[in-house]
Order: C-alpha cells, then sequence, then structure tokens
C-alpha cells in the first residue's frame, strides 16, 4: 500500500484507478482493461514527473518525513556487512534512537552511527521518532571515541527531527550532550563522513554532522528549526510553515551553494521511497567517493580540514 | 593593528548619563514587585536590592562593573555577509536588524574586549540578550572565533558570558553552524592551555547552550538563570504535564551535575579573578579598590589612538 503525500492526491487517484482496473480485470477475465490502464500509468508517471520537477521547499520536507523513505536501519542493512551493533553510553543508559556499531563497508571496518526513526507504531515508539536523549550522544562519543583508537572511518547518517524534548532528556543534560558530541566530531583523527538521509534537524543533526564531508540526499532537508516551529516563532502562526521552508533555505539544493552540503545525491523520480534498492545504490557510491575523498590524510590533517571546512562556513551566502 | 576599535574609559555608573535616564526614575522589580530607585539598581548591577532577582544587564553595563576601573578596550569583530539568505518572514531580515541596531545602540548581539580583572589581563565576550534576543547567527560566531584568536595570541583566560533565546533563525543553517564554529574556537583555546570560563545567564537556551556556552573548563551561573536546550514551554507541549517549579533553573542544573556554580552577579567578578588567576598559576589578588592608570573625569569616554598599555603586559604583582 504506497502512502501518498497530500500534494501527491491527483497522483493517488490515477493509480489508484489503474489499480482498481486491473484487480477487476483478475475477476472477471472477459474484460479487456490492459490499454485503459497502460493510459492511466502513462498519466500518472507524467504527472509524478511534473509534480516532482520542482519540489517546493515544503513538498521537500513533506518527502523528507515520508514514512517509506529508506531509513538507517535500511540502509546498514544493504550497504555493510558484519554489522556488530554496540550499546550504551556507560553512563546511564542505552538509546535506541540512535543505532550505532562495528562494520564493514566494502570490506573495510568501519564505525556507523545514525539515527533510526522507525517504520511502525510500535518501532517508532521504540526509536524515539528519530530523536535521541542524552543517552545517543554520548554513546556516539563513545564509538568516535573507540574508532579514532583504532583509526575506523566513521560513517553517520543523519535523520532526525531534532532533539527529544522531554523532561528526562534536559534533566540529564542534553545541551552538554550535543556539545561534546559535536566538539568529539570535531576532534577525532579519522574520516568523518555523513548523509542526511531524511531530516536534519537543528542540534540533534549538528552533532552527528560535523563531519569532513557532507552529503544530502536530493529531498532532504536540513534546518536550525521545522519549518512549523519557526512559523509559530516568526509568524505566530504554525500554519505558516510553507513560508517558513522557504525561507529557511532548508533543501540540498541550497545548502550545497552555501557550503554546507558538498555532495547531493540525486534521488529516483518520486522520492526516495519509490525505488529503495537504487537509492541505497546512491548513497553506496557517494559514501565511496568521500572516503576516497580522505584517502591518506593523517589525523592531524583531517581535523584540519574539519575545522577549516566550519570556520569558512558563511563566508558566501546564496546571492554570490 | 586594528583589533581595537576604541579605547572607551568609562566611569562607575555610566548607565545613566549615557542613556539620559532622569535621577528619578523608578523601576519595578518584575519578580518581587518593588519599587526600586534607578541608580541603586544599577549600583547594585541590576539586582533587586529587596529580592536579589537578577535583571539583564547589557554587554556594556556589565564591562564596566567587571573591568578595572571599568577600563576596556572593544575588539573588532569581522563583519559577516549581511543578510545571507534574504531571509523574510513578516517583516525583511535587514529591517528587524535596523531596528535592534537601533535600540540598542550596537552592531549585534555579542561585544568582545580586552582589560583586566585584579590586575589579570583577560579577554572577555558578552552576549546581548537586547539584541534579537541575544540570537546566535554569524556575527556571534565570528565574535566568539575572534575572542579565542585573541587569547590565543596574548594568552589570556576567555571569560564569557552567555544569554540567548537560541540561534537567529533569519540566518538558517548557517547559524546552526555557529554551534560547530564556536566549538572550534574553543577547541583552539583547549590547545593552547587557556582557561575557559563561561557564565551562563537568564536566558541560555537552545543551540547557544547545546555549543560553547555547555563546554566551559568552568561553568558559573547566575541565580535562577533560566538554562536549558529545549524551553520549557515546548517541553510541556510535548509531554503534556505541568513542569515542576525550578526546573531548568541554574540551582537545579547545580543539583544535576551540569554547572560547578552558581553565583551571585554582586560577587561574580571577585570570584572570576581568584578562579582565572589561580588557573593561570599567578599570585593571589590583591584585595580592595583598584584604580586605573588615572581616575577619568566624569561622563568621560575618550578614543585613544593607541592600544592601551596596560593591556599589553600581564600584571604581576
Ligand atoms: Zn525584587
Amino acid at each position: 500500500m504506497t502512502h501518498y503525500l497530500d500534494f501527491e492526491k491527483p497522483l493517488a487517484e490515477i493509480e489508484g484507478k489503474a489499480e482498481e482496473l486491473r484487480a477487476m480485470a483478475r475477476v472477471s477475465e472477459e474484460m479487456d482493461i490492459e490499454a485503459e490502464a497502460a493510459a492511466l500509468d502513462h498519466k500518472a508517471a507524467a504527472l509524478l514527473k511534473d509534480l516532482y520537477k520542482k519540489l517546493s521547499p515544503w513538498r521537500k520536507c513533506q518527502v523528507a518525513r515520508h514514512p517509506d523513505r529508506p531509513h538507517c536501519s535500511d540502509y546498514i542493512d544493504a550497504l555493510f556487512q558484519e554489522y556488530t551493533p554496540l550499546a550504551g553510553d556507560r553512563k546511564f543508559s542505552e538509546d535506541e534512537a540512535v543505532l550505532g556499531g562495528l562494520a564493514r563497508f566494502n570490506d573495510r571496518p568501519v564505525m556507523v552511527i545514525g539515527h533510526e526513526k522507525g517504520n511502525d507504531t510500535s518501532s517508532r515508539i521504540q526509536r524515539n521518532f528519530g530523536m535521541a536523549r542524552p543517552e545517543g550522544y554520548r554513546k556516539a562519543v563513545r564509538l568516535m571515541e573507540m574508532a579514532d583508537r583504532f583509526g575506523l572511518p566513521v560513517i553517520t547518517l543523519v535523520d532526525t527531527p531534532g532533539a527529544y524534548p522531554g523532561k528526562g532528556a534536559e534533566e540529564r543534560g542534553q545541551s552538554e550532550a550535543i556539545a561534546r558530541a559535536t566538539e568529539t566530531c570535531l576532534q577525532i583523527g579519522v574520516p568523518l563522513v555523513s548523509v542526511i538521509i531524511g531530516e536534519g534537524g537543528s542540534g540533534g543533526a549538528v552533532a552527528f554532522a560535523t563531519a569532513n564531508r557532507v552529503a544530502m540526499l536530493e529531498h532532504s532537508v536540513y534546518s536550525v528549526i521545522s519549518p512549523e516551529g519557526c512559523a509559530s516563532i516568526l509568524w505566530k502562526n504554525a500554519d505558516k510553515m510553507r513560508e517558513a521552508a522557504e525561507a529557511l533555505r532548508l533543501t540540498a539544493q541550497d545548502l550545497l551553494k552555501l557550503g554546507v552540503a558538498d555532495r547531493v545525491i540525486p534521488e529516483p523520480l518520486g522520492g526516495a521511497h519509490r525505488d529503495r534498492e537504487a537509492t541505497i545504490a546512491s548513497v553506496s557510491d557517494c559514501l565511496t567517493k568521500m572516503l576516497g575523498d580522505l584517502d591518506g590524510l593523517k589525523p592531524k590533517a583531517l581535523i584540519k580540514d574539519r575545522r577549516d571546512k566550519f570556520l569558512a562556513l558563511g563566508s558566501k551566502g546564496l546571492a554570490a | 593593528m586594528n583589533w581595537i576599535a576604541n579605547y572607551v574609559r568609562p566611569r562607575i555608573n555610566s548607565i545613566f548619563s549615557r542613556r539620559e535616564v532622569p535621577e528619578n526614575l523608578w523601576t519595578k522589580c518584575d519578580e518581587c514587585g518593588t519599587m526600586l530607585f534607578h541608580r541603586e539598581l544599577s549600583d547594585n548591577l541590576n539586582v533587586c536590592t529587596n529580592c536579589s532577582h537578577h535583571m539583564a544587564i547589557t554587554p556594556r553595563e556589565r564591562f564596566t562593573a567587571l573591568f578595572d576601573a571599568g577600563n576596556f578596550a572593544e575588539v573588532t569583530v569581522p563583519d559577516p555577509i549581511a543578510d545571507p539568505l534574504q531571509f523574510r518572514d513578516q517583516k525583511k531580515y535587514p529591517d528587524r536588524m535596523r531596528a535592534a541596531q537601533k535600540s540598542t545602540g550596537e552592531k549585534d548581539a555579542m561585544l568582545v574586549a580586552l582589560g583586566e580583572i585584579g590586575q589579570t589581563p583577560i579577554v572577555a565576550a558578552a552576549q546581548d540578550f537586547s539584541f534579537m534576543g541575544g540570537s546566535m547567527g554569524m556575527y556571534v560566531g565570528n565574535a566568539i572565533v575572534k575572542a579565542a584568536q585573541e587569547a590565543v595570541r596574548l594568552k589570556r583566560p576567555l571569560i564569557l558570558f552567555s544569554a540567548a533565546g537560541g540561534a537567529r533563525m533569519q540566518e538558517g543553517i548557517l547559524s546552526l553552524m555557529q554551534m560547530p564554529r564556536s566549538t572550534v574556537a574553543i577547541q583552539m583555546l583547549r590547545e593552547a592551555n587557556l582557561p575557559y570560563i563561561v557564565v551562563l545567564t537568564h536566558p541560555t537556551t537552545g543551540g547557544v547552550t547545546a555549543s560553547y556556552a555547555m563546554l566551559g573548563d568552568v561553568q558559573i551561573a547566575e541565580p535562577n538563570a533560566l538554562i536549558c536546550f529545549a524551553g520549557p514551554r515546548v517541553i510541556e507541549q510535548t509531554i503534556r504535564e505541568k513542569l515542576p517549579e525550578g526546573f531548568q533553573r541554574a540551582e537545579y542544573l547545580l543539583e544535576h551535575g551540569m554547572l560547578d556554580r552558581v553565583t551571585d552577579r554582586n560577587d561574580m567578578r571577585d570570584e572570576l579573578i581568584s578562579i582565572t588567576r589561580m588557573l593561570m598559576l599567578l599570585p593571589p589578588p590583591v584585595k580592595g579598590h583598584l584604580t586605573g592608570p588615572e581616575e577619568a573625569a566624569p561622563n568621560a569616554i575618550e578614543v585613544a589612538k593607541a592600544p592601551a598599555k596596560a593591556d599589553k603586559q600581564p600584571a604581576k604583582k
């Protein structure tokens, strides 16, 4: 069952009709509907192409949050061998919103860390909708430091609405946990590459994405605040999220121009969820390239590369 | 050298004359409701003399009270690109900036200065909550980087007073990028073995708390300051319950191990002198009132041609 976004409603109607026709034909064999169904398919394909030709920033947010979009665990399953999850922050608890562990990528041992949103009600609750608590960041720090000690590159997959606005998370110092994770990203002497696969939500994303190289999927977003949050503060009206999404410049294309993203990974027509395998393969290629860029760099050079990159950010605006 | 824009020598209680507030003005404490005589309140560093409620204080007022004889040299912060995203909500960002600049008389939300406290040379940076909620954008990031570079160049500790509603949304992702940028600045200090002391003031929230404001070697807060990542209102909406009294306040963070100390604003200067001198392996401070090289005439603000001599050599007494 395809999950359609609100702006895909006309598409849902056409694709639904085609499906209905084919279902009817399966029941009564004398019906010849193939020509009609094919015409609908054709119409749907044209509409899909049209809808995705130039997605507005708000629609990109919707695609980035699409429930069927491949999530962190899908990438780990498909791209990494011998994935060995490592749990816990050694201070308080395990955080299931953050996956992390040893794995091989193209045979090379790496540390992979990412936010996992879950894909049904129970797993979403288990994963806290991809919102890490302090323990998630502290686990990431522990794994990054381990990777640093043993010379393993770190790959992070970012997909989070943001940090968790909960009582316990604040009580246990999520500000400090995020600050330390960002700091750790900046001081490890191994390659650190990051892909924003869905939502890059504020501090929760920065804590993992302060990397030598940052790639974004074509319809992923990365922002200081959610469009809804921004709208409710600056427009005093959360329904102005379309305007806020526009103003925030949170798309992969804008972030490439600003130098925040180094690469944009193309998605299949209609978004990553319409061809998960193709998307995952593109991410794999990109990871290989980004790690290749950093090959042979010594720890000091890797640290310098990262610092110089972030110090220089903001020297070009969108107008340039 | 262009790092000293002007050498300001304001006198104590400079606040009134600069703002030309009538002497008979009264301020109502927003905590206990007591009417406070303006001069009395200012002499007490905007702390209510009745209930000790700490009201906002501008970076300039703070620095005047902090530095020996109120002497400090402002450090020029490199200008970032104006309005990098051409951001527009109900107002245009440049219009909001101009309004904030007009009402505060400042360029942006952070002031960086060089000077001495108890004859201890330091670099200080203070965030200005009255300037667009103290929000962290590229200018604030540049200010922190510059402050750290100056501290490293002059081998001085950095004392940073934080106050912010969070990131400056009008700079979008570039405001978010000030989290890693400011963290690089703090790492420069750490590598140079220079103390970095954070004084968290009301309120310090969002991306500011989740970056440079939580990375101090010593973390001190002013009483009852709200310090958090997610604000109490957002949390109440999420968990749908009322938060306990004092949640996310300085004393609460102290109890939960996130701070070293909670210190009254009027005791802060002595404490900062003591801590910085110990961390810099300097002898104990000289007690008592320290005058500047020459006491300035009341209401005089001078712009010197050369940087202050006193700023160039660490005091050794
Ligand atoms: Zn009071």
